[in-house]
């Protein structure tokens, strides 16, 4: 069974992914959206029912750092690629109302 | 031979009997670059000062015996999804323009202790999302072959690259065929390894359980060098696999007699360009010819491979991509009105609209009450589709296929109706779902004078003889040939 | 006839785990330092940078979970969840959802009807975000991601509580429990712990759940006990009112007493976890829980029965010294130093807790070392100092964990034991003060007291009191 692809809906994922669309690409966004979800609908041939999701393509055993400090302060150049900076920190639109 | 024409191998070995310097090498490559970049545009930035400064100490290194390897003193061109400390890394995307790395990624501090020259970044499709190149926004690149049609993608850039001789190799990166299918468009040859073989730090993410970074190149003698020179365990990605053995060129050896080769049936219905059939399947009476054994099977699923993947792609680079947001790196819009709007005018304007499509498919795909429907069950095929790999490997060596159903589209023909485009990597995703080693090879050419590639798909860690078989096609082949000279 | 409330809450506990260094990169996590010089590509999100696990986290959340009874998922793995903030760099952040580390455990505290066990549902690790702060001047936000990416595990308890004093009796039992695991310091007021409490309403006699509300901001166990009052209180004059309790975060103010709704339009939480595809899944060996296992440290009720038994100490003393943990090994290290038990014990209870009071601590931020209070006790037994000495000398050790013999050496602070001198003081004293001379003949012996103290006061402090007492009698009756 497809999902029909609302208005509402392009507006709710669009809050998610923080992207605005503007009114003429909504349209077709909505269209696009649809007809790849139609075509991924074909997924649902296929019982899976006892299958495990695959996260991980390889068993691997535990990856771990040991608790050991190797980096040291980068900050200045790191910062150079802000946007904006004030006082060796990043500088945002305010957060609280 | 002239510089340009040869292979990255030959000129290393120039260059340590001393015919050539790498002065010349990297001269030699800036020179195809001027000469080339107007009609193919595959490089976004070109680092002429540091590729010269380069060459002197790599120069100095080689006299004093202290660099010694296969590609010592040999320029390369870099995918920019491949960060390098101090080179603009863009991704091919607004978003990041500017955005300049403080660290290198792991494959080139390889590249670097190998001795290779990095002379630039090469196009791509934007965020590595695209079968052509053309989502890039910085514009298109051209298939060096005929500048009426696309490279390929999203390692277009390194590809043509390669293709028009502006340097001997390049590297790319391969989430669902990016290094194969344009390795395949542009004649070059292209390998993607098995998940976990290359290093991703540094790899501007896009599906992180399907990317890999890869070599492309002029034969398949270099394809091996690069990928033993990039390939490494590496503590900063924690999925990095150890290997036992990294000496690829070892296996470059004429003999496929003790291999057994099959052909999926399901590759060459309906879909696939009856030219390209013919020479895929040329190619196969090639090794056939050489003593492997080649059989028909079925391979089952393929049909499930693309939505599979697009699920899975999709959501993963939904969240990737939640970095750009204007406030640490790259582009920030120039009027909002607060935070939020700040995040969205700046998303917006900084991403193009394949990678938004995505982008919003993903995020639905992972969001409440439909996680379950979509992104579960695509991972849940994604393990059915490895077990019939896994039947497969069971019974042959390796799986030859084409790279692509079609040669080369002409620029501006694919973009406008994205399941369409989607549809092309039916022979390549399924690989990087099962985390699968593939190679392409040149194997023939169409009607229009565009090359057709011939896949090679091995199980994990099988790297080894598909340099082999390639190897073997490749000299039973003889001389490619390259794209007309302008 | 008014309607009976029952209060229902749940926990949600975070805890800064005590490693050196972040969760997955190997950036300090010292505090203090200026804004972002501990970050790096990875803790800020940059493009093409990967988590790496570090191993301690592990550790110390399976320390703390079977510490608090809890199953352990020896196959674990990392969920992303993914929201936008710019204290968040990378706009997701790892967690853990379907797997946590630790599950189905339980804490048990002490209440008024006796010993109750409040359920963990469960604990998980995850990274803790970078830090905000608005800026007046320019009215935006600056951020410093110096905390980003510091460790955390979050335990989440059962809805188990039914008041504030049940709250933070759990409270205390958690931070004493991790304190002494030496997972982590637990600081409230630095937040290294963190308490958000869900908390609901019904009917007394209601088997279901009323619809609950989430209160974060809160640091110290003061502003959680008001809290809860006021969101109580809040729900039950709704529920009077005929309106419903709205299932919300709110966000509480302690100046203010009062808690208000966090929304925006532009959060949807619905936060699209999924399993993060650049962390394998952790595999916890049967051994390695062995080893944890064997390894747990003595908690606070047998610590409290040991220093009964074996210091001869008052119940009440051992109650209060084990009561941190902090505390407790000061205690033990300086009774090791100086063998004495009862007076180390004093001197933590009394003057240390007194200062600490005084400087809104806790007795987590003790800096002093114990062979200073050692040695403090040791010259007050030597008559060295007298008592008012020792306790200005002891607040220097406090401050600045001087060293007392040098202190006192510097300061000319040592009692002075020149018995010629203090002689001739009290025979002055005795002669400047005929009037409670005669007093203390007539059997007022009370009065020598004082003249004790002017005998001190002669001898600007520096006199034995005990002694200076002994020759005044010895004169007195002379």
């Amino acid at each position: 069974m497809a999902n029909v692809i609302s208005d509402e809906t392009m507006e709710y994922v669009g809050i998610l992914a923080k992207l605005e669309l503007k009114d003429e690409e909504k349209e077709s966004a909505r269209q696009d959206m649809q007809k790849m979800l139609d075509y991924v609908d074909k997924l649902n041939e296929l019982d899976t029912s006892k299958v495990e999701p695959m996260t991980h393509i390889f068993e691997m055993g535990n990856v771990f750092r040991e608790d050991e400090v190797t980096n040291g302060d980068d900050r200045d150049a790191m910062l150079a690629n802000a946007p904006e900076v004030k006082e060796g920190q990043y500088k945002v639109p305010k957060t609280v109302e | 031979m002239e510089i340009k024409d040869m292979t990255a191998v030959q000129l290393s070995a120039a260059i340590k009997e001393g015919k050539i310097t790498v002065s010349d090498a990297v001269e030699a490559s800036l020179a195809a670059v001027r000469a080339s970049e107007d009609a193919i545009h595959a490089f976004l930035l070109v680092d002429e000062e540091g590729a010269r400064a380069r060459a002197a100490e790599v120069q100095k290194k080689i006299d004093a015996g202290e660099l010694t390897g296969p590609l010592a003193g040999v320029p390369i061109a870099i995918k920019d999804n491949i960060c390098t400390k101090g080179l603009a890394t863009t991704c091919a995307s607004k978003i990041l323009q500017n955005f300049v790395p403080t660290y290198d990624a792991e494959v080139i501090t390889r590249l670097e202790e190998a001795g290779a020259v990095i002379i630039g970044k090469t196009n791509m499709d934007e965020f590595a999302m695209g079968s052509t190149t053309e989502t890039s926004a910085y514009g298109v690149t051209k298939n060096p072959w005929n500048t009426e049609h696309v490279p390929g993608g999203s390692s277009g850039g390194s590809c043509a690259a390669v293709a028009a001789g502006e340097v001997p190799m390049a590297l790319g990166s391969d989430t669902g065929g990016s290094i194969r299918q344009p390795s395949s468009f542009c004649g070059v040859t292209g390998m993607k390894p098995t998940y976990g073989t290359v290093s991703r730090y540094g790899l501007i993410a896009y599906g992180s359980s399907l990317d890999q970074i890869g070599p492309v190149a002029k034969d398949v003698t270099d394809c091996a060098a690069l990928l033993q020179t990039v390939a490494s365990y590496d503590a900063k990605d924690a999925t990095s696999m150890k290997r036992d053995d990294y000496d690829f060129m070892s296996a470059l050896k004429e003999d496929v007699s003790d291999l057994k080769i099959g052909i999926p049936n399901s590759y060459f219905g309906e879909g696939l360009d009856p030219q390209v059939k013919e020479s895929i399947l040329k190619a196969a009476d090639v090794l056939k010819a050489r003593g492997a054994e080649v059989e028909y099977f079925d391979l089952d699923l393929i049909d499930y491979a693309i939505p599979a993947y697009y699920v899975i792609a999709s959501a993963e680079a939904s969240s990737n991509l939640e970095r750009f947001d204007g406030v640490k790196y790259g582009f920030r819009a120039k009027e909002y009105e607060g935070l939020h709007d700040m995040y969205k005018k700046s998303r917006s304007e900084g991403f193009g609209p394949e990678v938004k499509r995505r982008i919003m498919l993903g995020s639905f795909v992972l969001s409440s009450g439909y996680y379950d429907a979509y992104y579960l069950k695509a991972l849940r095929t994604k393990a059915l589709i490895k077990q019939e790999f896994d039947r497969a490997f069971e019974k042959y060596d390796m799986i030859l296929s084409p790279a692509a159903p079609s040669t080369a589209p002409r620029l501006g023909e694919s973009l406008s109706d994205p399941l369409q485009m989607y549809l092309g990597d039916i022979y390549t995703v399924s690989v990087n779902l099962a985390g699968l080693p593939g190679i392409t090879v040149p194997c023939g050419m169409d009607d229009k004078g565009l090359p057709i590639g011939m896949q090679l798909i091995g199980d994990c860690f099988s790297e080894k003889k598909l340099f082999r078989a390639a190897y073997t096609y490749e000299q039973a082949r003889g001389a490619f040939g390259q794209p007309e000279k302008r | 006839m008014s309607k009976q409330y029952e209060t229902v809450i749940g926990l949600e506990v975070h805890v800064e785990l005590a490693t050196r260094t972040k969760i997955f990169c190997g950036c300090s996590t010292a505090f203090g330092g200026a804004p972002n010089t501990h970050t790096c590509p990875v803790c800020t999100g940059m493009p093409g940078s990967l988590p790496v696990l570090n191993k301690k986290v592990v550790d110390y959340a399976l320390r703390v979970g079977l510490a608090a009874n809890c199953k352990i998922n020896q196959l674990c793995k990392f969920d992303r969840k993914n929201y936008f903030y710019p204290d968040n760099p990378q706009n997701y952040q790892i967690s853990q959802l379907y797997l946590p580390i630790c599950h189905d455990g339980y804490v048990e505290i002490d209440t008024a009807a006796g010993k109750k066990k409040i359920g963990i549902h469960e604990i998980h690790m995850e990274e803790d975000a970078g830090k905000l702060i608005h800026d007046e001047w320019e009215d935006c936000s600056l951020v410093d991601y110096n905390r980003s990416g510091v460790p955390l595990i979050e335990i989440v308890s059962e809805p188990d509580m039914r008041s504030a004093e049940e709250v933070i009796a759990y409270l205390e039992k958690l931070r004493m429990m991790i304190q002494y695991l030496g997972a982590s310091d637990c600081k409230l007021q630095e937040g290294s712990m963190r308490a958000d409490v869900n908390l609901s309403v019904r009917e007394v006699g209601s088997e279901k759940f009323g619809t609950r509300t989430e209160m974060k901001n809160l640091n110290s166990f003061k502003a959680i006990g008001r809290a809860i009052e006021g969101e109580r209180a809040r729900q039950i004059e709704l529920i009077e009112e005929g309106k419903a309790v709205v299932q919300e975060t709110r966000r509480w103010d302690d100046n203010k007493e009062y808690s208000y709704a966090m929304r925006s339009k532009e959060d949807a939480k619905d936060y699209r976890y999924f399993p993060d595809p650049d962390l394998p899944p952790v595999h916890i060996s049967d051994e390695w829980i062995d080893r944890i296992v064997k390894s747990m440290p003595e908690f606070q009720p047998e610590k409290q029965a040991r220093y009964v038994e074996q210091y001869g100490l008052p119940q009440y003393d051992a109650g209060i010294l084990t009561g941190s943990k902090k505390l407790s090994d000061l205690f033990e290290e300086t009774t090791a130093l100086c063998g004495k038990p009862k007076k180390v014990a004093n001197w933590l209870m009394g003057e240390t807790l007194r200062l600490l009071k005084e400087n809104g601590q806790e007795p987590e931020d003790l800096q002093f070392s114990p062979k200073h209070l050692a040695s403090l006790i040791e010259l007050a037994e030597a008559g060295s100092v007298n008592n008012q000495v020792a306790k200005e000398v002891f607040e220097q050790i406090f401050a600045e964990d001087v060293d007392p013999e040098a202190y006192v050496e510097e300061h000319g602070l040592k009692t002075v034991n020149d018995t010629g001198l203090l002689e001739e003081t009290a025979r002055k004293v005795l002669e400047n003060n005929p009037g409670p001379v005669e007093q203390y003949k007539s059997g007022k012996t009370k009065v020598l007291g004082f003249l004790v103290g002017q005998v001190m006061k002669e001898m600007k402090g520096k006199a034995n009191p005990a002694a200076a007492g002994e020759l005044l009698q010895k004169l007195l009756s002379e």
